[in-house]
């Protein structure tokens, strides 16, 4: 199959997260979009690294799931904190900084 | 098959292994030492690694390596004054920091709770902000040095993610402060995932992820240029989001505000010298030969954000949010330094990153001595009559607004004067009548605040002026003596600056 069309799956999985983070309303469900788009860049780099016949793209691949681990550790700690002060995970919610 | 060890030169990196070591002995000690002991210790440790990592970084002033972690590290002149700037930044926003009057003594308890009120009866702060502090500081240092995909993205996750935490440790107003970290944060990734995208493109454009590979198939021009275009422009957004460029400033103002004021010096003044740091090494390096794909992008990008900066700062009744808006119009300024693309940009900028740092980090230690009952007072009609209260205080914030509007005599006037004059020279016209407009009008809002202070007859709502304490002292102190020292004689530092700064490729 043409290598090609990975990276159009990887484009429309970027975009399908950057829409979801710019529409939904949960702290914890635009976290997830992030993190989509972060694995269609993965794909993107494992597809180029299939194309050019070179291993480093699956090398970033790795480093890029322990970054996302990482990520995760914060963003959660993050959401959790918010979400047990305000009963609530809803982005809309958080708006005391307004000027 | 065969493994080689990688072979490392331990003294170009050691400034960064000094702070990475000092953040994991900050994390032991959280763990292990009696409560009694801990900030004091804390503080030791990371103002030890700091001075030992400055002293480091003095030590290798006049190497340079492109191999000093097997290619992914350079070590350069213009390296090692970023490094220097971060770090000395760090070692005066950390005597703010040392403040724990403005940190949670439990970040994890809720707001209101019985187990918050026990925590700060009991005295028992944690201290965990000091390892997050060099954590990202590390990252800090290693974001402009890096040289490949890999490192270059593991450096700026390095510096976000401790930023996302410590904004959300402020002791009053925490709810606002649990908010700007949830919106740095979720913005933070939204964008680092654009970063990674982009570098993706960059890797399937060259085949390489080191920035001489990707640089070599610039210049030759033979990869697939729809490629080089995606990744140029999706690697900029990370970048622009860093520094806080208009469209990408929206986290900026709501960050700074909530963040408990030490942190937001030090993450205004060193994550823009670490960011454009970077940018400045990928634009000036790896981009260089594509220059008429990317300038006339930056170049809107840049005016839009002086203007609407220094537009915007003007409504603001709030000095945090004014001060975040002023920073957004400088990273504008800034940007004409990367639009220059010549050596008098390079040391341009590196001079204004410097003198902007320190001045941002004496405006917002000045905000943390003006307070009430109930905490900081941010709200600027309540700065009226300062002047007249505790002068030196007011003073001292007027030399750091003179600086940033760019009046001579301060650092700022040399900054901004040599990063346009650059601009200018190299063609980019447009940018520089924009930048030197929009000066002109952020000048106005920031003699507005001098005005309020000094000429206007202070009101009694229980508004006063700390009594600094000694390290708090120091920070406003120095920073005045480096803005003023800057702008009065700049000579010996930008002959210093020019003696180094040249990217190596």
């Amino acid at each position: 199959m043409d290598a090609a069309n990975y990276l159009y799956l990887s484009a429309l999985l970027f975009t399908i997260g950057a829409v979801g983070v710019v529409v939904r309303r949960n702290a914890i469900v635009v976290f997830m979009c992030v993190e989509l788009m972060l694995n269609a860049a993965n794909l993107a780099f494992v597809t180029f690294s299939r194309i050019n016949g070179d291993l480093n793209g699956q090398v970033v691949a790795f480093f890029t799931m322990v970054v996302a681990a990482c990520e995760v550790v914060v963003g959660l700690a993050i959401i959790v904190t918010i979400y047990r002060s305000r009963r609530s995970a809803s982005v809309d919610d958080a708006s005391l900084l307004k000027r | 098959m065969e493994f080689s060890s990688p072979v490392l030169n331990y003294t170009l990196l050691s400034p960064m292994l000094i702070l990475l070591g000092g953040a994991i002995i900050g994390v032991l000690v959280e763990a292990f030492m009696s409560k009694a002991l801990r900030p004091i210790t804390q503080l030791s440790v990371t103002i030890g690694s700091l001075i030992l990592a400055l002293v480091q970084v003095w030590r290798i002033r006049n190497d340079q390596s492109l191999t000093a972690a097997m290619g992914s590290v350079v070590i350069d002149g213009p390296a090692v004054l970023m490094q220097a700037s971060i770090l000395i930044i760090s070692l005066i926003s950390i005597l703010l920091i040392a403040d724990a009057q403005q940190f949670t003594a439990l970040a994890a308890s809720l707001p209101g709770s019985e187990e918050e009120r026990h925590a700060l009866q009991s005295g028992n702060q944690v201290t965990e902000v000091y390892p997050l502090t060099l954590f990202a500081v590390a990252g800090m240092m290693l974001f402009p040095v890096s040289s490949d995909l890999i490192t270059l993205f593991v450096a700026l996750e390095v510096l976000s993610l401790p930023l996302y935490l410590m904004a959300g440790l402020s002791r009053r107003r925490r709810l606002a402060s649990q908010e700007a970290a949830l919106k740095y944060f979720l913005l933070g990734a939204f964008s680092s995932a654009f970063f990674l995208f982009g570098a993706a493109f960059l890797y399937g454009y060259s085949s390489s992820i080191s920035f001489s590979g990707i640089r070599s198939a610039v210049v030759g021009g033979s990869g697939n240029d729809v490629f080089l275009l995606i990744g140029i422009s999706f690697l900029s957004v990370g970048l622009l989001f860093k520094v806080g460029a208009v469209p990408f400033h929206a986290w900026s103002p709501d960050v700074y505000q909530g963040a408990p004021t030490p942190v937001t010096a030090f993450m205004a003044a060193a994550t823009k010298i670490a960011a454009f740091g970077a940018m400045l090494r990928i634009y000036y390096t790896v981009f260089a030969n594509a220059q008429w794909s990317w300038s006339p992008m930056l170049i809107i990008i840049a005016i839009i954000t002086m203007v609407f900066g220094s537009l915007v700062a003007i409504a603001q009744r709030d000095v945090k949010r004014m001060l975040a808006y002023s920073s957004i119009a400088h990273a504008g300024f800034l940007l004409t330094g990367i639009i220059a693309l010549n050596k008098a940009g390079l040391e341009a900028s590196l001079f204004y990153l410097f003198a902007y740092g320190i001045t941002t980090v004496g405006a917002f230690a000045v905000v943390t001595l003006v307070r009430d009952s109930a905490g900081e007072v941010t709200d600027l009609n309540r700065w009226k009559g300062l002047g007249k209260r505790s002068p030196w205080v007011a003073i001292a914030f007027a030399t750091f607004l003179l600086s940033f509007a760019g009046i001579p005599l301060t650092s700022g006037f040399i900054g901004k004067f040599s990063i346009f004059s650059a601009a200018y020279e190299s063609g980019a016209t447009s940018v520089v009548i924009a930048g030197v407009l929009s000066s002109a009008v952020a000048a106005f809002f920031y003699i507005r605040v001098i005005v309020l202070m000094f000429f206007t007859d202070p009101v009694e709502d229980g508004t006063s002026v700390e009594i600094p304490s000694s390290l708090t002292s120091i920070t406003v102190i120095f920073s005045m003596i480096v803005t003023i020292a800057l702008g009065v004689f700049p000579a010996p530092i930008l002959d210093f600056i020019s003696n180094l700064a040249t990217f190596i490729r």
